[in-house]
C-alpha cells in the first residue's frame, strides 16, 4: 500500500491545503506503476471537509486520525500519531506535500521508523520493479536520481509543490470507505503559539489564478504602478521576487520563491525578472510561464512558454492598452 | 548557553558546475563557500553568546578543504571547532550526516545547536531535524528570532511559516534549531580576529573513526542527469504595440482570459 498525508489548510482550517491533492495525484501515479493500492490519511483541525473530498477520489480509503491533541499542528504530536498509522497500516510507501509544516517533522518521523525521507520529489521512473526518484540538486542546477536503499523500510517521500497537477487526481467510482483510527500521542514538551501574520494586507498567492510578479528590472518604487495596472487589467494578484521584497518595496509576503511562497496559478507573467533558481522552485510550476525581459539569455524563458524579449517601460503599457482594448 | 553550530561547505553561488567522472557528484575544482543558511546560523549563535554569555563550538563535516569554513567561524568569533573529516563526506544522506554529528559530539552537552534550515548543495532541507531525533531533543525549523523563554530552561523562538505567517513556539533547552536566512546582519571577521583565531583549538576527528560511511545511508544518489527543460518557448517578436497584441491573443486562446 501507499499512504498520503494530507495536510488541512495553515490558515483556513476545513480547507483543503491543494498541494495536499497534488501528492494524492502523485500517489496515485505511483500506485498505479507499482500496482500498489492508495489510502489517504486525514489529521489536523477541521479535517472533516478535506476527509469528505477525498473521499471522492479513486483511494482504497480515507483515514481520518483522533485525538484532541491534534486539533492544533505540534512536531511531537503529529510524529507520534503518524507512527501509529504507519504501524498499523503497514504502507510500503508513505508520501507528504512538501510543505512547511511537513519539513519540520516528517525528517524525524522517517527517522524514527528507521526510513529515509526523499524530499522535494518531482517525478519517478520503475526499473527492476524499484522506482528511482526525482529531485532537484545544486539549486536546480542539476537533478538526481535518487533510491531509497536496503536500510529504508518503508520509504518516505515529499512531493514538490507544482511537480504534481491536483487536478489530475482521479476521482473513485464510488466514494473511498472513510475510516478513522484512535491515536494516543503522548505530551510535547513544546508549546506553539497562535499563528500571526505581521504584514497588513497578507495574501495568500497560492490560491491566485493568476499572477503577475515584478523583478529587479522595474528598477524604482514608483514605477511599480505599471506592474499594478498589469495586475489589474488581467485580474490577476501582484507578486514579486526576492530583492523587490527585500528593498521593501513590496510586503514580503508577496514573495514568490525559495524563501517565498510556491505557487501555481494558470497564468504566472514575470516582468524583469531574470529567474534565478531560487525565483523558479517558487513558480516553474505554473500552467502558463509568460516572461517579459530585455535580455534574450535570461533564465527565465528557460522555464516560459511565452517569451517577449523588449524593454518593460514599452511592453507593459502597451499590454495593458491591449488588454482593455479587448476587453 | 553552550551553542554548536553545524556548518556546511558548498560550491559557490555562481559556480560553474560541472559532472564528476561518475556522475553520482559535481566535479571538485570550484570554489566553495559556507552554506548561506549556516553563515546566518553562526552569527546568530555569536549574537547570543555575546548577549547571554556562553560558547559558541562550530562544526563541520567534509573534506580537508571544509575547513575553511571553520577557520572563518573561529575569526568571526567561534570559541573552538570540529571538523569531522572525510573524503566521502559528500556522498552522506542527511541520516548519516547527523550520525556523523551526533557521534562527533557524543560526550558534550550543548543548550542550543543550530543549523541552517537547508544546504544549497543537497537541498534536503533535513540534517537539523534529524540530529534533533538522534539526541531526543526537541526541535524547531525555519527559525527568524530566538529570545529568552522567561527562565534558564526554556527559548522563545518565532518561526515562519507558509504564506507570510509566523508562530512563537516555546521549548526547553537542549534544543536543536534550524535558522532561516535573513534572521540577522551578518559581520565580517576582524583583523584581529583572524588573528586570533590561528590560536583557537581545532579539533579533527575522522569519519571512520566515529564509524559512519554511506553504508550508514537510507537514500542513495545513483546520478546527477541535467535538470528537465519545458517544452520550448514561443517567442513574440515585433514592435511593443505588435507583441502585445499577440500576446493577448495567445492568452485568450490557451489561458481563456
Amino acid at each position: 500500500m501507499i499512504l498520503v498525508i494530507t495536510e488541512t489548510k495553515l490558515t483556513a482550517p476545513g480547507k483543503f491545503n491543494p498541494a495536499s491533492l497534488e501528492a494524492v495525484a502523485a500517489a496515485q501515479q505511483l500506485g498505479a506503476a507499482l500496482q500498489l493500492p492508495v489510502a489517504a490519511v486525514v489529521l489536523g483541525a477541521d479535517d472533516a471537509a478535506l476527509a469528505g473530498e477525498l473521499a471522492t477520489r479513486k483511494l482504497a480509503k480515507v483515514v481520518r486520525l483522533q485525538n484532541p491533541a491534534l486539533g492544533a499542528y505540534n512536531p511531537d504530536v503529529w510524529v507520534q500519531s503518524l507512527v501509529q498509522a504507519v504501524s498499523q497500516l503497514q504502507p510500503r510507501y508513505v508520501l507528504f506535500p512538501h510543505t512547511y509544516q511537513v519539513r519540520d517533522y516528517a525528517p524525524q518521523l522517517a527517522t524514527r521508523m528507521a526510513g529515509a525521507l526523499i524530499s522535494d520529489v518531482t517525478g519517478f521512473r520503475v526499473e527492476n520493479g524499484q522506482p528511482i526518484f526525482l529531485r532537484p540538486m545544486f539549486q536546480g542546477k542539476w537533478a538526481a536520481e535518487v533510491a531509497f536503499t536496503a536500510n529504508s523500510a518503508p520509504g518516505f517521500l515529499t512531493v514538490q509543490i507544482g511537480a504534481f497537477r491536483g487536478d489530475q487526481a482521479e476521482a473513485g467510482a464510488a466514494a473511498a470507505p472513510l475510516e478513522t483510527l484512535a491515536v494516543t500521542p503522548g505530551p510535547s514538551p513544546l508549546h506553539a503559539g497562535e499563528v500571526f501574520q505581521e504584514a497588513k494586507q497578507a495574501v495568500d498567492l497560492t490560491q491566485a489564478p493568476i499572477i503577475v510578479a515584478v523583478g529587479r528590472g522595474i528598477k524604482e518604487p514608483k514605477n511599480l504602478d505599471l506592474v499594478r495596472e498589469l495586475a489589474a487589467a488581467l485580474g490577476g494578484e501582484l507578486a514579486a521576487s526576492r530583492p523587490i521584497c527585500d528593498s521593501g518595496w513590496l510586503p514580503m509576503d508577496r514573495q514568490i520563491g525559495s524563501s517565498g511562497q510556491t505557487v501555481a496559478p494558470k497564468l504566472y507573467l514575470a516582468v524583469g525578472i531574470s529567474g534565478a533558481i531560487q525565483h523558479l522552485v517558487g513558480m516553474k510550476g505554473s500552467r502558463t510561464i509568460v516572461a517579459i525581459n530585455k535580455d534574450p539569455e535570461a533564465p527565465i524563458f528557460e522555464v516560459a512558454d511565452y517569451g517577449v524579449v523588449g524593454n518593460l517601460f514599452d511592453v507593459v503599457p502597451a499590454l495593458v492598452t491591449a488588454l482593455k482594448n479587448q476587453a | 548557553m553552550k551553542i554548536l553550530v553545524c556548518l556546511k561547505q558548498v560550491p559557490a553561488k555562481d559556480a560553474p558546475l560541472k559532472l564528476a567522472p561518475d556522475a553520482r557528484w559535481i566535479r571538485d575544482d570550484v570554489s566553495y563557500e559556507v552554506n548561506e543558511p549556516d553563515a546566518f546560523a553562526l552569527e546568530e549563535a555569536l549574537r547570543q553568546k555575546e548577549a547571554h554569555g556562553g560558547e559558541v563550538v562550530a562544526l563541520t563535516v567534509g573534506p580537508a578543504r571544509a575547513a575553511q569554513v571553520l577557520r572563518e567561524a573561529l575569526a568571526k568569533g567561534a570559541d573552538r571547532a570540529i571538523h569531522v573529516e572525510g573524503a566521502n563526506a559528500h556522498l552522506l544522506d542527511s541520516y548519516a550526516a547527523a550520525e556523523a554529528i551526533t557521534r562527533a559530539i557524543a560526550g558534550e552537552s550543548f543548550d542550543l545547536i543550530f543549523t541552517g534550515l537547508q544546504s544549497d548543495d543537497g537541498g534536503y532541507g533535513q540534517t537539523g531535524v534529524i540530529v534533533a531525533e538522534l539526541l531526543g531533543a526537541p526541535h524547531a525549523t525555519i527559525i527568524m528570532r530566538i529570545e529568552p523563554g522567561g527562565d534558564a530552561k526554556h527559548i522563545k523562538v518565532k518561526r515562519e511559516l507558509e504564506s507570510g505567517n509566523f508562530q512563537y513556539a516555546k521549548l526547553p533547552t537542549p534544543a536543536v534549531l534550524t535558522i532561516q536566512s535573513g534572521i540577522n546582519k551578518l559581520r565580517y571577521a576582524t583583523l584581529m580576529g583572524i588573528k586570533q583565531a590561528k590560536n583557537k583549538p581545532l579539533a579533527q576527528v575522522s569519519l571512520e573513526e566515529i564509524g559512519v560511511g554511506p553504508n550508514l545511508n537510507r537514500q542513495t544518489v545513483l546520478r546527477l542527469v541535467p535538470p528537465s527543460k519545458r517544452k520550448g518557448t514561443t517567442m513574440i517578436t515585433g514592435t511593443p504595440k505588435e507583441q502585445a497584441a499577440q500576446l493577448v491573443e495567445h492568452l485568450r486562446n490557451d489561458v481563456r482570459l
